[in-house]
């Protein structure tokens, strides 16, 4: 009863999103103001809908309804209940149903937040929204409708993948998807403000909310994602370059753009044609993600369903936004009059430079990504595209993006003198230098580039805390004024210097762990020993156990530093019950110099002996806590009361609730 | 400076950044893309041994056999061919006779195949997709045992 229900709900949600596309966009056409009300009330009725539905289903998961079919294809009643609940979106459809949810979440925010916006421009943000909303939903219910029911109902289902079963990785789609979904706020406003042929200052002002919440979500999932492969698959790596995470990365690199440019319209009412566009851009990438991901056309460490009708829908949706916004902006873009005149060195000049780099490496990974794709489809050759590419094509547009970063915050709007504003940094320039010399001593010809890489993430790190102290004048004035200076800052400027101090954070992890890492592969018996950066890791003995839902077989090691016992660590390898999948469960020792981290693979037939890979990642730690103080950063910003929604009119309500 | 001359200036280095993207691109492309072949494209085409491929298909049953210390070799069939392989490392999870695999590495001189990387794939249908595509259009038939994880173990 409850799934039919649900079913019920997820249809006529489809048919409000109709409704909600058509009605405000005719209403702002003919300037009529009782259809464009209509938008208002759809959104909310479309989320409650949708609400009710993502409800519905998750109940059916929680009671073990293995009459319904995609219950029964991906649950199991022994599984903890936490993974019932995220086994809701650990499968195809229920992880669209989630992404129509936020989708229809995001319009129904615009709605109840967005009060100051002319009525018009709302109308038709609100119908570009329904418009996708209609899109995907037609696609849920024609090609994966997650409510199909199972006659005869099976005893029990076939399980959650295992490698799947995981704290992280329950909450990874979710964030993911926040973001990508977030993106369509963007898009949404862009098109709307091409429907239009009007654009300015203020419509940064609300975009730019909205895009920085949508980042912040997707900074965090990648991260969380990254984080799930590190410690969960077992390979040691933290990025793989696999398909899927460029599919996240491709939008992030685009919105991380739009973030900066959407400032430059903001603040000085320039690259309004190009904002606009990139707004466009970051959406059909979010598009492209979820196409790429939901039709399995590249083959991934987790591609889902292989389904080619389903492909063919998503390409679809995606060929109709992207080609649709395309062309409404090829027709229209003329019309938004340019302002804000710069010099090429200048904040703008600084800020293109960041938007044509990060663009361009976004255009790269996307080569290197649907090259395969292409090359299939017109020489049948199969290829792979593997690291090699990225670190050669990624990494040279990193290198200026990263050593222009400090710089570009210190130079004033309009025109700025390049010279001076390094002289005014030449701290972090000193400390950048003696971080490369002492690198490059301590680990002699043993990674040539890595020294420089160092320098580099110094460089980021030093800029931030230096453009604070120079903001505070923290050289220059009493103790009183540097207080009243650091109070007074706001708190946009705060998340800037925070989020930048992330990036350095994480390029200093990066570097580290890539030049540094050490890795010893060999078979021991218990009793063998063998030493990874200072430590003596020694095998104990070999164990097997049993989880709630998995037998397994462990290994036990003791880890020493100078004689003395640092830990024990434990890693293990599971069969899982249902279904009967084995994972690797990697022994981690986490240090702030870096983690010590052991997995073992198949015992040996004859000796009892097991394969053993030790790693030490250096700063390690460094990637995924550089992206949370980004993430950090972004929700600094989103706090400063001229950033929230609401503020273009100046009259900031008291507890008016910031995206 | 002009409108037009700042105009020129940006929109200039844009298209400077964006033709050395597209050099390094085509660079990197040449360098680092590594072709996919089944056995029995080995045998037919001739690939320089030294050349960095993938190999593809299914571990010969009964074929694994464990060396000194982490050394394994195994053969990767496509039922009509077969290739042995040497593999020095801890093998996948999902590594086992009768199942899908790619090797990545190259030939030798006398045809063993020395892989540095083996992957079995967490597919949900568990054999990688180019190994499922090639061996349908070989018109080998996948039985169910083939295809699907809850059928083994």
């Amino acid at each position: 009863m409850v799934v039919e229900l649900g079913h019920f709900a997820l249809v006529l949600a489809l048919v409000v999103a109709a409704v909600q596309m058509v009605l405000p966009a005719w209403g702002a056409r003919r300037r009529d103001g009782r259809l464009m009300s209509v938008a208002e009330p759809a959104a909310m009725a479309q989320l409650l809908l949708l609400i009710l539905a993502f409800a519905a289903l998750t109940h059916a998961y929680v009671v073990s309804d293995f009459s319904v079919q995609n219950v029964a294809a991906n649950s199991h009643s022994t599984k903890p209940l936490i993974y019932k609940i995220s086994g809701v979106w650990g499968n195809h459809e229920g992880s669209m149903l989630l992404w129509v949810l936020i989708l229809a979440l995001f319009g129904a925010a615009v709605a109840a937040f967005g009060n100051n916006l002319p009525a018009t421009l709302k109308a038709n943000v609100l119908a570009v929204q329904a418009s996708i909303a209609l899109a995907f939903l037609l696609f849920l219910v024609t090609t994966s409708d997650p409510f199909m029911r199972l006659d005869p109902a099976p005893a029990d289902g076939n399980g959650l993948n295992p490698i799947l079963q995981d704290p992280a990785l329950a909450f990874h789609p979710p964030f993911l998807y926040t973001g990508y979904v977030g993106f369509s706020i963007a898009f949404s406003f862009a098109i709307a403000a091409l429907i239009e042929g009007r654009i300015d200052a203020a419509w940064a002002r609300w975009v730019r909310p909205w895009t920085l919440a949508a980042w912040m979500f997707l900074t965090i999932g990648i991260a969380m994602g990254s984080w799930w492969a590190y410690y969960e698959l077992g390979w040691g790596g933290w990025w793989f370059w696999d398909p899927v995470e460029n599919a996240s990365f491709m939008p992030w690199l685009a919105g991380t753009a739009l973030l900066h440019s959407a400032l430059v319209m903001e603040k000085r009412e320039g690259l309004k044609v190009w904002t606009v566009l990139l707004a466009i851009l970051t959406f059909s990438l979010s598009l492209m993600g979820t196409f790429i991901v939901r039709s399995g056309v590249l083959t991934s460490v987790h591609a889902f369903a292989v389904d080619p009708a389903r492909g063919v829908f998503i390409l679809g949706i995606l060929m109709l936004f992207t080609g649709g916004g395309l062309a409404m902006f090829a027709l229209r873009a003329k019309e938004l009059r340019q302002g804000g005149m710069f010099a090429p060195i200048s904040r703008e000049g600084s800020l293109v430079l960041n938007n044509v780099l990060l663009v361009t490496a976004a255009a790269t990974v996307f080569v290197g990504t649907l090259y395969p794709l292409a090359l299939e489809g017109l020489t049948g050759d199969k290829i792979s595209v593997g690291a090699p590419y990225f670190n050669m094509t990624f990494v040279p547009l990193m290198v200026p993006l990263l050593l222009a970063l400090p710089l570009g915050p210190i130079l004033p709007w309009k025109r700025g003198d390049l010279f001076a504003a390094m002289q005014r940094l030449w701290f972090a320039a000193l400390l950048a230098v003696l971080a490369a010399i002492a690198a490059f001593a301590l680990s002699g010809a043993k990674a040539s580039l890595a020294p420089f890489g160092i320098a580099i993430g110094v460089w980021v790190l030093a800029g931030a805390i230096g453009e604070w102290l120079l903001r505070i004048k923290f050289f220059e004035a009493g103790r009183e004024e540097i207080v009243r200076r650091a109070r007074n800052l706001p708190r946009s400027a705060y998340g800037t210097l925070l989020a930048h101090f992330g990036v350095g954070l994480m390029v200093l992890g990066i570097v580290a762990t890539t030049a540094y890492r050490e890795e010893h592969v060999l078979v021991m018996k218990p009793g063998d020993k063998v030493e990874a950066a200072g430590y003596v890791v020694s095998f104990k003995e070999a164990t097997s156990g049993r989880g709630p839902n998995y037998r397994e077989e462990l290994a036990s090691f003791t880890v020493t530093r100078d004689g003395a016992p640092v830990t024990e660590l434990v890693p293990s390898k599971r069969i899982y019950d249902m279904p009967p999948q084995p994972t690797t469960e990697a022994g981690i020792h986490n240090s702030w110099r870096g983690d010590l981290y052991i997995v073992i693979g198949d015992q040996q037939l004859e000796g009892g002996g097991y394969a053993v890979r030790v790693y030490f990642n250096p700063l390690v730690r460094f990637i995924w806590i550089g992206a949370l103080i980004m993430f950090l950063g972004g929700a600094a910003s989103l706090s400063d009361r001229r950033l929230r929604i609401g503020a273009p009119v100046r009259r900031a309500k008291k507890g008016a609730v910031p995206a | 400076m002009t409108r037009k001359q700042r105009r020129g200036i940006i929109i200039g280095s844009g298209v400077a950044i964006l033709s050395a993207a597209a050099i390094l691109v085509m660079f990197a492309l040449k360098d680092s893309v590594v072709f996919f072949h089944t056995p029995s494209d080995l045998s037919e085409n001739h690939v320089k041994p030294g050349q960095r491929i993938r190999l593809g298909g299914l571990v010969g049953n009964g074929s694994v056999k464990r060396g000194e210390g982490t050394h394994v070799t195994f053969t990767v069939t496509d039922t009509l061919k077969d290739i042995p392989v040497t593999y020095s490392g801890v093998l996948p999870d999902l590594f086992r006779e009768g199942q899908g695999v790619v090797a990545e590495g190259a030939l030798d001189d006398n045809g063993l195949f020395k892989a540095d990387s083996v992957l079995a794939k967490h597919d949900e249908n568990y054999m990688p997709k180019e190994v499922a595509d090639s061996l349908k259009a070989k018109g080998v038939k996948l039985g169910e045992g083939a295809t699907h994880p809850s059928a083994q173990n």
